[in-house]
């Protein structure tokens, strides 16, 4: 029954002198939600974007359905992967930014079809079938002609779900999506993505939104200082933290 | 205090509309401009040495124009080269690997460091440098095609290359700034789409990229335009040479040069024009844009027909 997509394993990360990530391992099951949470600084959004390998990693690895992402095994070490590959690999991951980056040149729809058509070479018709029901999905479908200048940030991060979804990933990874957002949009995304949370979407998230996470984590892991502090259930986390970081940051923000 | 507030009626009558301050410095400055056209106009038209006469005899003669199209085939070539150089110089100097980026910033040094005369005179004596151009396997290895570099490099030539390696260097400069111009949140949401970095450059970084690199392009264009006029010492008879030509035998060098200078202002008017609607094209998505004068006309047009259609219902009921 539980079946493992990621498994990240020991991984470190260093900017010049500063050690980000200081060791981490964490693996994440089909259909599970895992929130990241934890103070600025902590490592969260860089763990992230190793995941897709939009950061290079100094040792560790991370797998996604048994594959290693990022670098070939050649005896005892990582050659970092050729673009093609990486490019391939990273269409199984959505991201979802916090700022969204939409591409602003382009329609909703555009932005929608641009890597399904370009990349995953699928039918334009097709690609916009797809677009269309997910717009629906995340309620935009009205926005279809839209550019992203002409809608509310919460309207462009919910395209933004919709263009990493149309890729058709198994894992979607969210970067603090909500921090963005001016407070009373906040609300709209984060129901979208309790909905893909329910509909049983592998995801990874990094968040602020500890109500969000009580409610839709099926795992919830504490980082700080480039290290998993606490993981557990997010009752258990967050209603009877081990370790005195925790309880600290916790106190913080409860 | 805000029962009373919220109670009170406005004071200002219904009628009552924004007014813009009267400006008498308005009507000044206004009647300084007008008075020192009207005698610019005066001494333009009544001047005698100008020979206005002599410049509506030029103006269409076949010397003139056929060096007004030899202007515009060294403009378009140019600038052809030279955004091709830019692009490719602009990617190579923000590689990865330094080497590129090493060559691409010794080009932009050099041209852009050393003047465009020189490098025009440099360009049509080449053949005191190189007597012969030869296209051979390096180091002794067999000759593939050869032949006598003042037969290949004509004044011709030498102005193209000459402007064309000048162009890349300022364009490089321009298209690198256009690219940093956009948001690396751009790129990583590519990337993370699966897209590699040919296509992040072709579909997501360049169209945001020519909202900067256009509107510095439509200068060196119209640029390009007048420093064609150089190449006049490499005897290309271009628009200006052309004029000389004419006015080195009659003498009648003011009229002349009010000729080709017409003739330069009417093809940057056109340039312009042009500049414009590449500008409004490339906004796309970014701002609301404002009508085109011609779209401006047609709204006016349209509100008082609207108007007039009104008028008459009035009266008819």
């Amino acid at each position: 029954m539980s079946e493992v997509v990621l498994r990240v394993t020991d991984v470190h990360k260093r900017f010049g002198p500063v050690e980000v990530l200081k060791g981490v391992s964490l693996t994440v099951e089909r259909r599970e939600v895992m929130c990241i949470i934890g103070p600025s600084g902590s490592g969260k959004s860089t763990l992230l974007r190793s995941i897709n390998h939009l950061e290079e990693i100094d040792r560790g690895r991370v797998e996604l359905n048994g594959e290693l992402i990022g670098y070939r095994q050649r005896g005892s070490k990582y050659v970092t992967l050729p673009e093609r590959d990486l490019a391939r690999q990273r269409t199984s991951m959505g991201m979802v930014f916090q700022a969204f980056n939409l591409f602003p040149h382009m329609t909703v729809l555009q932005n929608i079809i641009e890597s399904p058509v370009g990349v995953l070479h699928k039918p334009v018709a097709e690609a916009t079938a797809t677009a269309e029901r997910l717009l629906r999905r995340v309620g935009l479908l009205d926005k279809a002609h839209a550019y992203p200048r002409q809608l509310s940030g919460g309207q462009q991060q919910r395209v933004a779900i919709a263009r990493a979804l149309a890729m058709g990933p198994t894992l979607m990874l969210f970067d603090e999506p909500t921090s963005a957002l001016d407070p009373e949009l906040v609300g709209e995304v984060l129901d979208v993505m309790k909905d893909l949370a329910r509909e049983g979407l592998t995801m990874v998230v990094v968040t602020h939104e500890i109500g969000f996470a009580r409610e839709v984590a099926d795992t919830l892991l504490f980082m700080d200082g480039g290290v998993v502090v606490e993981r557990g259930r997010p009752a258990d986390v967050l209603g009877n933290p081990q370790q005195k970081r925790t309880r600290d940051f916790l106190s913080k923000v409860l | 205090m805000t029962t009373t507030m919220a109670g009170t009626q406005p004071i200002a009558p219904r009628e009552a509309r924004v007014a813009h301050r009267p400006h008498w410095g308005w009507w000044v400055v206004t009647g300084i401009v007008l008075l020192c056209v009207a005698a610019l106009a005066k001494s333009l038209a009544s001047n005698r040495n100008l020979q206005w006469n002599v410049v509506g005899q030029y103006f269409f003669s076949s010397k003139l124009l056929s060096g007004l199209l030899l202007t515009i085939e060294l403009t378009v070539l140019a600038m052809a080269i030279g955004i091709a150089l830019g692009g490719i110089t602009a990617v190579m100097r923000l590689s990865p690997i330094r080497i590129l980026s090493a060559v691409a910033l010794a080009y932009t040094w050099f041209f852009r460091g050393t003047p465009l005369l020189v490098q025009i005179i440099f360009w049509y004596n080449i053949a005191a440098l190189f007597q012969k151009i030869t296209i051979a396997v390096p180091f002794g290895g067999p000759t593939l095609w050869s032949a006598n570099t003042n037969s290949v490099v004509t004044g011709f030539v030498a102005a193209v290359l000459a402007l064309g390696l000048n162009e890349g260097a300022y364009m490089s400069e321009i298209v690198r700034g256009g690219i940093i111009s956009v948001d690396q949140g751009q790129q990583e949401a590519a990337k993370a789409l699966g897209m590699r970095s040919r296509r992040i450059m072709r579909r997501i970084i360049l169209p945001q990229a020519m909202r900067v690199i256009v509107p510095p392009t439509g200068n060196q264009v119209i640029g390009m335009l007048k420093s064609t006029a150089l190449v006049s010492v490499a005897s290309v008879q271009e628009l200006l040479y052309s004029a000389q030509l004419i006015y080195n035998r009659t003498f009648q060098t003011i009229p002349l040069l009010i000729v080709a200078s017409l003739w330069y202002l009417l093809v940057t008017t056109v340039l312009s024009v042009g500049q414009y609607f590449i500008e409004r094209h490339f906004a796309r998505g970014n701002r609301t844009l404002p009508p085109t004068p011609w779209q401006r006309l047609r709204t006016a047009v349209d509100n008082m027909h609207g108007a007039l259609q009104a008028r008459v219902e009035r009266s008819a009921s």
